[in-house]
């Protein structure tokens, strides 16, 4: 995707350094954009289908051609919004991706600009078209040449100047709205001018980077009095660079104080202050677990093992991102748990954990089980009682997001960067929580909504899950042991604790026998999908007994859990058992503390019960000379060396 | 960056930017062939020209360019 570069003597170096916001990094990439963009339906369906391609990471060039498309598109019954743009330089740069923001909020806008240099006449007279358009919001684009110049004042002509401009612009606001209670945005004074003084530029009041500073602060002023919002520009451009954003060149060669490559952001902005004043902004952080508020796997490595707090680098980047969401808390955002793990598991950090930043009792919606998460959001808006549309899913597995994404499209679902030092950056730019007043409720509603909140019985919706996995093109890539693969297995057969029928630890010693043995078989399997190589996930060891294979491990990594791998592996062992001459399969299942999970892993794929120990310890067999259903969604492939 | 290189990366800019994938550039392609190659447009082209080979142009470059041999010349020069 685009990014900004800077260039220094034929070296490449990026401006646009951390996330690259400004072609809204938090939305998935699709690589099959343009396909999608050509194959638009037409009728019905076109209109959904418009919206998804808008909730996909864009840069200025997608977003116009998706305004195309947009414009194409017959109007029908979608809520709309009239939205009057009025800018003291050219900004026909930002209307596509005002209309593309609307878009992505399944808002049809349709937009007014006057013509080039007359927003003061469209506001001032009262007879205008713009009035005649009647605006449900309007935004002030005004340029920082406009208001306050490139020439150095004297002090007090700069303060005289700040005067008058704040008078101005109140007067603007003021005739923009009339008596209509239209909503009324203005973006603060970009930063463009360089410093006179440089870090004491403050004490040169009349430099006009002193004079945006000042006016910038005054107009903020002005605004929480009149009800206006300002659409902080200037503090996106602290975070984005202001090379993200302005380019002199672009000035001087169209009048363009904001470049193109930055629209799609300033798009966003406005219809964030748009959603936060109409209420539709979200309401609630539901957050996964393992790998999103800890570093680990607590079902695997255990209260001691996981990485939270102090003391070395990932603890503390996860401690840091729990204290943003304990700080949105603290504002007025409810948060929830939506995790893939056995409760009390899930539970044993939140109450013994002493770096813990986040509490049970911080946790409004806490819901740990093995359910698919669509099910689980469905039920943890309907026991907060808040429409799941104002739902924000923060998970680091790409898998549940994307299954999330299709299942329920009205939840917001940001991508996290592989570092969780970067969670809490990229969930404030994607703008989900924005708001424009804080109240006494907001600051208490965490609380709120747990104290009165109730278990209901819920009708769990089917969710399409087959078909999403099928959309995965799952392989599963299987081999047999080898001095490649040895080191892995042994570390995953060690370290797996929950999908582990037989808990059985192995040293790399013993590994290295069982692939020598002609009685015995051992199988590593790599999963493969549309996003990702998710590596080595599972193993399953049989051992010659008769006229039967038995089982004595199977194991499987829960990052791949409700795929249906486990019939794909089940097959696959089938045929190998089969392939040695055996007519039986034999599998234990041996309780311990952590693998409830898989208690029923074989009755599930068919087993029948031989025996039950009176520890819980179970036997199950499968004839072989029966057929194994196969799970269509995954493909078997034999690993190839080299 | 060799010129074929450009006129790939080049061709698929233009053909996003103007929505169209007929267009095939030459040395000769220039603002008469293509409709809606207007002062807006020609801006667009030259910021995703920035993002896409990662430079940046000056003041003057954005006046000169007449045509796309010309412009994939600039690029080559500033990729060096």
């Amino acid at each position: 995707m685009t990014r900004c570069y800077a260039v220094r003597k034929g070296e490449v170096v990026p401006i646009s350094v951390g996330l690259g916001m400004i072609d809204l990094a938090w939305l998935p990439d699709d690589s099959e954009w343009r396909v999608r963009l050509r194959a638009l339906p037409e009728g019905s369906g076109r209109w959904e289908a418009l919206v998804a391609l808008a909730r996909t990471r864009m840069d200025f060039t997608r977003t116009n051609q998706l305004d195309r498309r947009l414009a194409e598109t017959p109007s029908a019954d979608e809520p709309k919004l009239k939205f009057a743009i009025l800018g003291s330089s050219t900004i026909d740069q930002l209307v596509p991706a005002i209309r593309v923001s609307g878009l992505r909020r399944g808002i049809r806008i349709e937009t007014y600009t006057p013509e080039y240099g007359q927003f003061r006449q469209a506001v001032l007279d009262p007879a205008s078209a713009f009035h005649a358009f009647a605006a449900d919001a309007v935004l002030f684009s005004l340029d920082a040449r406009t208001l306050v110049g490139e020439v150095v004042l004297e002090d007090a002509e700069a303060a005289a100047l700040i005067d008058r401009r704040v008078a101005e612009v109140g007067a603007w606001w003021d005739a923009a709205r009339g008596s209509s209670d239209r909503l009324v945005l203005h973006q603060a004074l970009l930063p463009i001018f360089p410093r006179l003084l440089g870090n004491a530029e403050q004490r040169l009041p009349g430099s006009p980077a002193a004079m945006v500073r000042a006016l910038n602060a005054r107009l903020r002023d002005l605004a929480d009095q009149k009800g206006v919002d300002i659409i902080a520009l200037d503090e996106q451009i602290a975070v984005d660079g202001i090379d993200a954003w302005y380019s002199p060149a672009l000035w001087h060669r169209a009048k363009q104080e904001i470049s193109p490559a930055a629209a799609p952001m300033f798009g966003e902005l406005a219809l964030r202050i748009i959603d936060a004043r109409k209420g539709r902004a979200s309401k609630c952080l539901v957050l996964d677990l393992d790998n999103t508020l800890w570093g680990g796997v607590i079902g695997d490595d255990g209260l001691e093992g996981i990485a939270i707090g102090q003391g070395n680098a990932e603890g503390e980047a996860f401690m840091a991102f729990q204290t943003y969401a304990k700080s949105l808390a603290a504002r007025g955002i409810i948060l929830a748990v939506c995790s893939k793990n056995d409760e009390a598991n899930a539970l044993e950090p939140f109450e013994k954990h002493a770096d813990m930043v986040l509490r049970r009792s911080d946790i409004a919606a806490f819901v740990a089980n093995w359910d698919d998460k669509a099910t689980n959001l469905r039920r943890i808006a309907a026991d907060l009682n808040i429409g799941i549309d104002s739902l924000v899913f923060a998970d680091d597995n790409p898998f549940e997001r994307n299954i999330i994404r299709r299942e329920l499209p009205m939840v917001a679902v940001p991508e996290l960067p592989d570092d969780p030092s970067r969670y809490a950056e990229i969930i404030a730019a994607a703008g989900y929580f924005e708001g424009v007043a804080i109240t006494a409720e907001d600051r208490a509603r965490g609380r709120l909504y747990q104290a009165e909140r109730e278990r209901r019985a819920l009708e769990v919706e089917a969710t399409d899950l087959a078909g999403y996995l099928a959309s995965l093109d799952m392989s599963l890539v299987w081999g047999r042991l080898d001095a490649v693969s040895i080191p892995r297995v042994t570390q995953l057969a060690n370290k797996t604790n929950q999908f582990n029928l037989t808990t059985r630890r192995y040293t790399e010693g013993e590994i290295h026998s069982l692939a020598n043995d002609p009685e015995s078989f051992g199988l590593h399997l790599r999963l493969v999908d549309r996003f990702a190589d998710h590596g080595i996930i599972g193993v399953v060891i049989g051992r010659r007994v008769d006229d039967a294979f038995d089982l004595e491990s199977w194991l499987m990594s829960c990052r791949v859990l409700g795929r249906g791998v486990e019939e794909t592996t089940l097959a696959l062992v089938a045929d190998e058992a089969r392939r040695a001459g055996a007519s039986r399969l034999i599998g234990s299942y041996i309780p311990s503390a952590k693998n409830g999970m898989v208690r029923e892993h074989y009755p599930r794929l068919g087993f029948t019960l031989i025996d039950e120990a009176a520890d819980g310890q179970t036997r199950w067999q499968l004839d072989l000379t029966q057929p194994i259903v196969v799970n269509p969604a995954i493909t078997l492939k034999e690993h190839q060396n080299g | 960056m060799d010129e074929g290189a450009i006129y790939a990366k080049l061709n698929e800019i233009f053909r996003d930017i103007f929505d169209d994938d007929s267009i095939v550039l030459t040395p000769e392609t220039n603002a008469d062939d293509i409709p809606e190659w207007d002062s807006f447009n020609h801006v667009n082209i030259t910021v995703a020209c920035e993002a896409a080979f990662g430079i940046r142009f000056k003041s003057a470059e954005l006046e000169e360019l007449s045509n796309v041999g010309g412009l994939v010349h600039l690029i080559q020069a500033k990729l060096g």
